[in-house]
This record gives structure tokens, C-alpha cells and sequence, in this order.
């Protein structure tokens, strides 16, 4: 298992290192220099030189990148060239509204979606299993910035239950959690269709296999069966998609973060995209980067956990 | 004589398809007496499967029991709640699937499935666990209790039958259902597995319903056999009798084909012409009559139905020799 994880973490390391790249070299391509955005348009050439000069802009893109890395190494993500503070300390800031708003949206939705997909495969074609199928597809169908607009009019607005924008107060978690529901529940709400969707045809699948009618044949429990011997099995695609679906949630986020007014990683993306402001875009691009490919490996390492058969490697 | 511990009458089975009810089994009638092995053999189709699965009542959807009894011990199966028939699954009557590959749980260590096979006995899991691990040793696997912690895609193919067979032997059964155990075996290791049956039946004192395409198999290990064909059964009787006098002109064909019964060496191995008859609209008169060699006009108007005394057969050349 050990050997496993090591195996999975070093791969994790060298897709970090590549998606850095290539988007650090993206970044760079688009147009727009953030020397222009920073100093205004009347700013004398001098002026931009010196300013692409002090941010390292003058040099070619590979000594860039190499710069970035160098700096990487130290825990260095640069000094925001507006507010002259620390990207890293910018960045972290606004991660935990970013992560405790996702991991909640796919906990929740996995904790519903999970059990309905269950049951919607044992009781084939009963009522709850028809009008999950409808809601599940009504419901993926649907934007979350639609969903979030409509919960923020008619939750926070009309009938005033939850607050409408804003994270809550710090260090007040009743009222965090309060701040939590509705953009939880609009980054969610299709996920728990989409995973009952995904539970319900792998259990009709595993529940056709030979050792299950075994474990029939010796009167095992149908509870038993379902959990054990079903669930386990059936479980493996769907922790491989909650794990890729991680990372399309943060930028699903970023709808939650702008709707709800939420401080978030999303919400830094965009402002920073839209100021040229490079080194928050590649500390921001940096941590969300890494955050999907550590879920992605996370994802991995639980179903090694469900399934002996691959924790080793082929031939083994 | 002691009663028998199956009895099955008048069996009909039909599946049904978008082209009307297939009629998987008809008026199947056997028993399988206290501490005997029974073989049933056949070829692919012939309701083998189909059979096994309506005694321990796990069949298809689609599939309607139309009449008949299957008595376990003077009770019926078939009137059984699905409470009854769960609480004899795996305690009175319990199976040996085909495919060892498939029919273990992949994710579930050796140990856990055999003791959750346990699961009616109110012991520690330190003392089921021991349980498994003598049971493991009496089927032959080397060193049981390192067994106990392995995943089934960590054994071979003889190893996990060995398993399974154990796994049923746990409950002591008073019946074990084999369906084709060694098929998906090689030959040395099938009759590794025949003899160790057949002393683990001799021990446990248990009947055996064994369930074969393979002739050679059937006369090594059973007591009596029952021939089917296309969901009837054409003859039965005592193992020696039906191989030594086969009376069925099917019978005689299936002996004919056997490969081990083969003296000269030949490019064209023996085949029986034709094919199965379709069981959704199924022909006037005898089952057999289309890829039978010694049709009469009889064989075609009428049913032959099972006669004899111990050995029986269902053939109407039967009654015209006697």
C-alpha cells in the first residue's frame, strides 16, 4: 500500500510540474501587460521598462519560468506588484473559503447521492428511483450560477433564512456555517443527481456478478450483500469521478464566490486575471492546480483502499 | 430405505421472451437419496442450469415456475417463503458455482468471506477463523491460515474451487449443489478435485448434486445419473447401469461422442447431427424424434413418458421391445 502511494505521489508531482507550465506559458501568451494596467495609460515608456524590469518581465519566458521554479523551491510565490505583499500570504488567505465551500458541495452531495443511487438500483422502477432519474437530469441540466441566483432571491432574499453575501463573521462558525448553505448547495445541487446517477448503474452491474448470486446462494444477509459485497465494488468510478469532479467544482466556485460575494480562491482568480496580475494568477493557478492533482490522487488511494487488485502493479 | 433427501416432480420451468415462453424445463422428475451422489449431465442448454437454479429458488426475472414440487426433506421449496428458503441457503443446501474466477468476492479477503458464510453461528471471529482454517486444511489448501488473509485474485484457479468447496462443506450440508466445479479447471487438477469430493462426502455423509457435461467426470464420482435433454430428462438410473446399457438413443449418441471412449485414432471425432429443438414452439411427440437415428411413426405423434423400474428412459422403441 505504502509502495503504492509513493508510485501515485511521484506521478502526481511531474502532472503538477507540467500543468505549471504549460499555463505559466499561457499566461504569458495573452495579450495585455500588466506594466499598462498597473501604472495607467499615460505612463512613460521608461516607466513600463523599469516596471517589467523589477517583475522580472524583460527576461525570456524559459528563464522566467525557471525564476518561478527557483523561487518555488523556497516557498517564494513573489510580492503582488499592486498591494506589495506576499502572494503566498494572499493566496492561503483565501483558500480556506474556497476548499470548506467545495468540500462541503461534494461531501453533501455525496452523502445524498450516494444512498438515493443505492437504493434506486435495489428498488428498480419504484417511484423514488423514476423521479431520481428526472430531477437528476433537471438538475445537471441547470448552471449552478442559475441555481445560486435562484436560491440567493427566494432562501436569502424572500424569505430571509440564510444570509445572502458574504462569508460570516470570522471566528463565529455557527454563523460561517450559516454563510456555508446556499453556495454549498448551488455548487452541489447536480452533483447529487449526476452521483446517484453514476451509484445506481454501477450497483445494477455489480449486482449481476457471479459472487454475488454466491453470496445469495449461502443466505447472506441482503444488507450485508448490498454493503459489503455490492456498494464496495460499485463504489470504485464513482470516487474516480468525485475526485476529478473536485477540481470542475473550483471553478464551479468561482460563480459561488461572484453571486454570493464570498472571499475565495475563485474570486482572487478572476480579478487577478483581470488586472494582468501574474503572480497572483500563478500563485492562485499554482494552489488550485495542486489541490486537483492531490484530489486526484487522493481519489486513487481510496480505491486502491476498496480494491486489492490494484494496489499491485500489472503482472505482479 | 431412507427417504430421500430431494426430490423433485413433475419440474416445469419456462423463461419468458419477447417470442412467447420458452419452455426451459418440462415434467422433470428425480431424487437424489440420502448420502449419494447424483450427476446430472447434458449438453449447454439442456436446463442444467436452469435446474439448479429453481431448487435454491435464485432464478431469473423472467423465469415462471409453472408446476411441479421440489421436496427438501418432505418440504416443498417452492411453497417456501423467501425468509424459509434463505434460511436453508448455505446451512442445508449449499452450492459450488462454476467459474471460481468469478464467483468469489474480489475485495474481500478469504477469511471474511468464509466467515461471513458463518454468519448464523454465534462465535467469536477468532473461532471462525479457526473454523475456516481446518475446513481450508480438510480440502487440501497448504497452509490455511496464510490463506485466510489473501484476496481471491491471489490464488490460482484450483486454489479458489478449493475454497468454495470448503465455504459450502462449512455448514455441513445435508446437500451440496455442484454446477460444473472442475469445468473451468485443467484436467489434473479436475480429478484432484473429484477425489477430494468424493472423500469429503464420505466424511461428511452429505448428497451431492453434481452437475456435468463431462461423462468422464460423472462415472468417476456419481452414485446414479439423470441424462436431459432440452429440458426433459430422457434417462436415469444407477451410474454403471445407464454407462454399461444405455437405453435412450440419446444416451447411446452422448456415449458415443465421449472422446475417452474413442479406440481409434480419428480426424472426425463423432458429432450428434442436428441441433436442439426451439424451446419457445416446441415439436409434436418426442423431444429427440428430429436428430434421432431409429424414428417411428409413433415418435412423432405422441410424448414417450419416463419408464422402467430404477433405470428408466423415456422412449417409445422401449415399449415396443417389451
Amino acid at each position: 500500500m505504502l509502495a503504492f502511494i509513493i508510485r501515485r505521489g511521484l506521478l502526481s508531482l511531474l502532472i503538477l510540474f507540467l500543468a505549471v507550465s504549460l499555463l505559466f506559458g499561457m499566461i504569458h501568451i495573452a495579450p495585455g501587460d500588466p506594466a499598462s494596467v498597473m501604472l495607467g495609460p499615460r505612463a512613460t515608456p521608461e516607466l513600463k521598462a523599469e516596471f517589467a524590469r523589477r517583475m522580472g518581465l524583460d527576461q525570456p519566458l524559459v528563464m522566467q519560468l525557471g525564476t518561478f521554479y527557483a523561487r518555488l523551491a523556497h516557498g517564494d510565490l513573489g510580492v503582488d506588484p499592486f498591494s506589495e505583499r506576499k502572494v503566498s500570504e494572499i493566496v492561503f488567505e483565501q483558500l480556506p473559503f474556497t476548499l470548506i465551500l467545495v468540500l462541503t458541495a461534494i461531501g453533501g452531495a455525496s452523502l445524498v447521492g450516494i444512498p438515493l443511487g443505492c437504493f434506486s438500483a435495489i428498488r428498480r422502477n419504484s417511484l423514488l428511483d423514476r423521479l431520481t432519474a428526472v430531477m437528476s437530469v433537471a438538475f445537471i441540466a441547470i448552471p449552478s450560477f442559475v441555481v445560486a441566483l435562484y436560491l440567493l432571491l427566494w432562501l436569502a432574499v424572500s424569505l430571509r433564512w440564510f444570509p445572502a453575501i458574504g462569508a460570516g463573521e470570522t471566528g463565529n462558525y455557527a454563523d460561517q456555517a450559516r454563510h456555508l448553505v446556499l453556495p454549498a448547495v448551488a455548487l452541489g445541487l447536480g452533483w447529487v443527481g449526476y452521483i446517484a446517477r453514476l451509484v445506481r448503474s454501477s450497483m445494477l452491474e455489480v449486482m449481476e456478478e457471479n459472487h454475488i448470486r454466491t453470496a445469495r446462494a449461502f443466505g447472506l444477509p441482503e444488507r450485508t450483500i448490498i454493503v459489503h459485497y455490492a456498494l464496495r465494488i460499485a463504489l470504485l468510478p464513482t470516487v474516480t469521478i468525485l475526485g476529478m469532479g473536485i477540481g470542475s467544482m473550483l471553478s464551479g466556485a468561482l460563480f459561488a464566490e461572484i453571486v454570493f460575494s464570498r472571499p475565495g480562491i475563485g474570486k482572487l482568480l478572476y480579478e487577478a486575471v483581470l488586472t494582468r496580475n501574474y503572480p497572483i494568477v500563478m500563485g492562485a493557478v499554482l494552489v488550485t492546480t495542486g489541490f486537483f492533482v492531490f484530489s486526484t490522487l487522493v481519489s486513487d488511494v481510496v480505491n486502491a483502499m476498496l480494491d486489492p487488485r490494484l494496489r499491485e502493479r500489472p503482472g505482479e | 430405505m431412507s427417504q430421500p433427501v430431494l426430490k423433485i416432480r413433475d419440474l416445469s420451468v419456462s423463461y419468458q421472451t419477447e417470442a412467447g415462453p420458452l419452455q426451459a424445463l418440462r415434467d422433470v422428475t428425480f431424487a437424489v437419496p440420502a448420502g449419494k451422489i447424483i450427476g446430472i449431465v447434458g449438453e449447454s442448454g439442456c436446463g442444467k442450469s436452469t435446474l439448479i437454479s429453481t431448487i435454491i429458488r435464485l432464478i431469473a426475472p423472467n423465469a415462471r415456475i409453472g408446476k411441479g414440487s421440489i421436496l427438501f426433506k418432505g418440504d416443498d421449496l417452492l411453497r417456501m417463503t423467501s425468509a424459509e428458503m434463505r434460511a436453508l441457503r448455505g446451512d442445508e443446501i449449499s452450492m459450488v458455482f462454476q467459474d471460481p474466477m468469478t464467483s468469489l468476492n474480489p475485495v474481500r479477503p478469504i477469511g471474511r468471506q468464509m466467515a461471513d458464510v458463518q454468519h448464523r453461528d454465534a462465535l467469536s471471529r477468532r473461532e471462525k477463523n479457526a473454523r475456516s482454517e481446518s475446513m481450508l486444511g480438510r480440502v487440501g489448501i497448504p497452509d490455511p491460515a496464510a490463506q485466510l488473509t489473501r484476496y481471491p485474485h491471489q490464488l490460482s484457479g484450483g486454489m479458489r474451487q478449493r475454497v468454495a468447496i470448503a465455504m459450502a462443506l462449512m455448514a455441513e450440508p445435508s446437500l451440496l449443489i455442484a454446477d460444473e466445479p472442475t469445468t473451468a479447471l485443467d484436467a489434473t487438477l479436475e480429478v484432484q478435485i473429484i477425489h477430494r469430493l468424493q472423500e469429503l462426502q464420505r466424511d461428511f455423509g452429505c448428497s451431492i448434486l453434481f452437475i456435468s457435461h463431462h461423462l468422464g467426470v460423472i462415472a468417476e464420482l456419481c452414485d446414479e445419473v439423470v441424462v436431459m435433454y432440452a429440458g426433459e430428462v430422457v434417462e436415469s438410473g444407477p451410474m454403471r447401469d445407464v454407462f454399461l446399457e444405455p437405453r435412450h438413443p440419446y444416451t447411446r449418441k452422448l456415449l458415443e461422442c465421449d472422446p475417452a471412449r474413442i479406440a481409434e485414432p480419428t480426424r472426425d471425432l463423432p458429432v450428434i447431427e442436428g441441433s436442439l429443438p426451439n424451446l419457445v414452439q416446441l415439436p409434436d411427440g418426442c423431444i429427440f424424434r428430429e436428430r434421432c437415428p431409429k424414428t417411428i411413426e409413433r415418435c412423432g405423434l405422441q410424448r414417450p413418458r419416463l419408464a422402467g423400474d430404477g433405470h428408466q428412459a423415456s422412449c417409445h422403441l422401449l415399449d415396443t421391445a417389451e
